[in-house]
């Protein structure tokens, strides 16, 4: 833990209580109270999460579209100011460097959010293929301390304390302004499948900005939700994560995202050709969501068999508080990816598994 | 963090709770469930089924992490606490009473006097 990084929140998470951990080289608070409860609670009120291990680059240039659409799978070209993205960045492989949010600030000048653990990657990456485009690129991640607050609740949290109307910002758009007088970004997304924002302020004044989101927001129920919670609330809407659902070498079209990839958009982008032709050929493998009836976590590694025979591999499992049953995501070999038999192999026991489409609950983050 | 004064301790963090004749309850301790966070599943064995010391006989599973459970004592299952099946969160609210895990028959009294009592085990659960 002696090498981990600090968050700007830090301080704020030990004095609330969360219990620290190293995450991607981080010191996070997994929990606060309890996850079960952290979950619940962002379900039914609101969460607020400290997420400012996540990265933050900046790109301007006058061939920052046209670099983006080069390097992304997504299609940039299409959006407007206070437009936000997601959007996957990928190998000549097909396989994912990382996926990423890119914010449209203004014509040739973008933020991207990227995962913490991909960071010194993603830059490198970028970097290295930014060359012969006109483009400035900054890692501008310890200037940003990065607040989620998730859940029902938030705009009613949000609406007595923001300097700008946020009853008209739609679902993936941003806008700048003051949240009891602390300047943010304050954007319209999210990885919990609830109605909610992601803030990003500059870093001294982040714990400023969390006391007084929790301030505002205890009456209505907030609780501070740690890095499990993150996880369950993630999973249960079926959102993938880096590392898990997709890596180096899964990408799109095994891991249903292919929503992501604009095969339409003008030019060439890096992984098109593989993609395109994994999509055709069918993948070898595929991402499935499933529910286990039990409330035996399947963890990560977990063999998934059918009829005793390994087809595949547990790459998410955590327990869902609101279906109170265990649930996960597996890889698996596309020959099973439709079946009906697939079980997976806890302490010498077989259990059958029902594939699920996610989200496993009904949930509307664009409500 | 609660550590009963009239209970036995193990440093796997259980606890053994003497009733009468050669009959034990045991648990987890405050710690261990603390340490564990939200538990979501708790494995037991079958009633009649024997241990030595040291077996594994369980599973104690949380939202982060599963956790063997060890026999403390030679020992046979008596009875299990059935109702951790649908309330295991008990364990965590609850630890030496409402989520005790099972009741066991201690085939050598003597055996108990291995086992660590409050003060001892105070020291083990510091860090």
């Amino acid at each position: 833990m002696s090498d981990a990084k600090r968050t700007p929140l830090y301080d704020f998470n030990v004095a609330h209580g969360g219990r620290m951990v190293d995450f991607a080289g981080w010191e996070m608070p997994v929990q606060y109270a309890s996850i079960v409860e952290e979950h619940k609670a962002t379900r039914a009120a609101a969460g607020l999460f400290d997420v400012s291990h996540m990265g933050e680059a900046t790109l301007e240039g006058p061939d920052a579209e046209s670099f983006l659409n080069s390097v992304l799978t997504n299609d940039v070209s299409g959006m407007d100011d206070g437009k936000a993205l997601y959007s996957l960045m990928c190998h000549p492989n097909g396989g994912v460097v990382d996926d990423l949010l890119v914010y449209r600030k203004r014509e040739g000048s973008y933020l991207l959010c990227l995962n913490a653990s991909n960071v010194d990657k993603d830059i490198a990456w970028l970097e290295t293929e930014s060359k012969g485009f006109d483009v400035s690129l900054v890692d501008v991640s310890d200037s940003y301390a990065l607040l989620a607050l998730q859940g029902p609740k938030s705009f009613q949290i949000l609406g007595a304390i923001s300097s700008v109307d946020l009853s008209g910002l739609d679902y993936y758009r941003f806008v700048e302004g003051e949240i009891a007088g602390v300047a943010c970004i304050i954007s319209r997304t999210g990885y919990t499948g609830e109605v909610g924002v992601e803030l990003f302020v500059a870093s001294e004044r982040g714990e400023e900005l969390a006391e007084t989101l929790l301030e505002a927001g205890l009456p209505h129920g907030l609780v501070l939700a740690g890095l499990g919670a993150r996880d369950s609330l993630r999973l249960e809407a079926g959102y993938s994560l880096y590392g898990h659902e997709i890596d180096d070498v899964v990408g799109p079209v095994e891991a249903n995202l292919m929503w992501t990839v604009s095969l339409k958009k003008e030019g060439d982008f890096i992984g098109k050709a593989a993609i395109l032709s994994k999509k055709q050929n069918g993948p070898e493998k595929k991402i499935v969501f499933f529910k286990t009836g039990g409330r035996r976590i399947a963890r990560p590694g977990t063999d998934i068999v059918i009829s005793g025979q390994k087809v595949g591999t547990v790459v998410s499992g955590t327990f869902s508080p609101i279906l109170n049953e265990a649930i996960g995501a597996a890889l698996v070999d596309a020959s099973a990816a439709k079946s009906d038999e697939l079980a997976v192999e806890l302490r010498g026991k077989s259990y059958p598994v029902a594939r699920t489409r996610p989200p496993f609950l009904p949930l509307n983050p664009q409500a | 963090m609660s550590i009963p004064a009239d209970l036995k301790y193990t440093k796997d963090h259980e606890w053994l709770k003497l009733l009468d004749g050669d009959e034990a309850l045991i648990g987890i301790t405050d710690f261990a469930q603390n340490s564990l966070g939200d538990i979501t599943f708790v494995e037991v064995p079958e009633v009649g089924d024997s241990f030595d010391a040291g077996d594994s006989f369980g599973v104690v599973e949380s939202v982060k992490a599963a956790s063997d459970l060890y026999m403390p004592v030679d020992a046979e299952v008596v009875e299990v606490n059935e109702a951790l099946e649908d309330s295991p969160e008990s364990v965590n609210t609850s630890p030496y009473d409402e989520g005790w895990i099972m009741k066991i028959k201690v085939k050598d009294p003597a055996s108990l006097s291995e086992l660590l009592d409050a003060a001892a085990y105070e020291e083990i659960a510091k860090d």
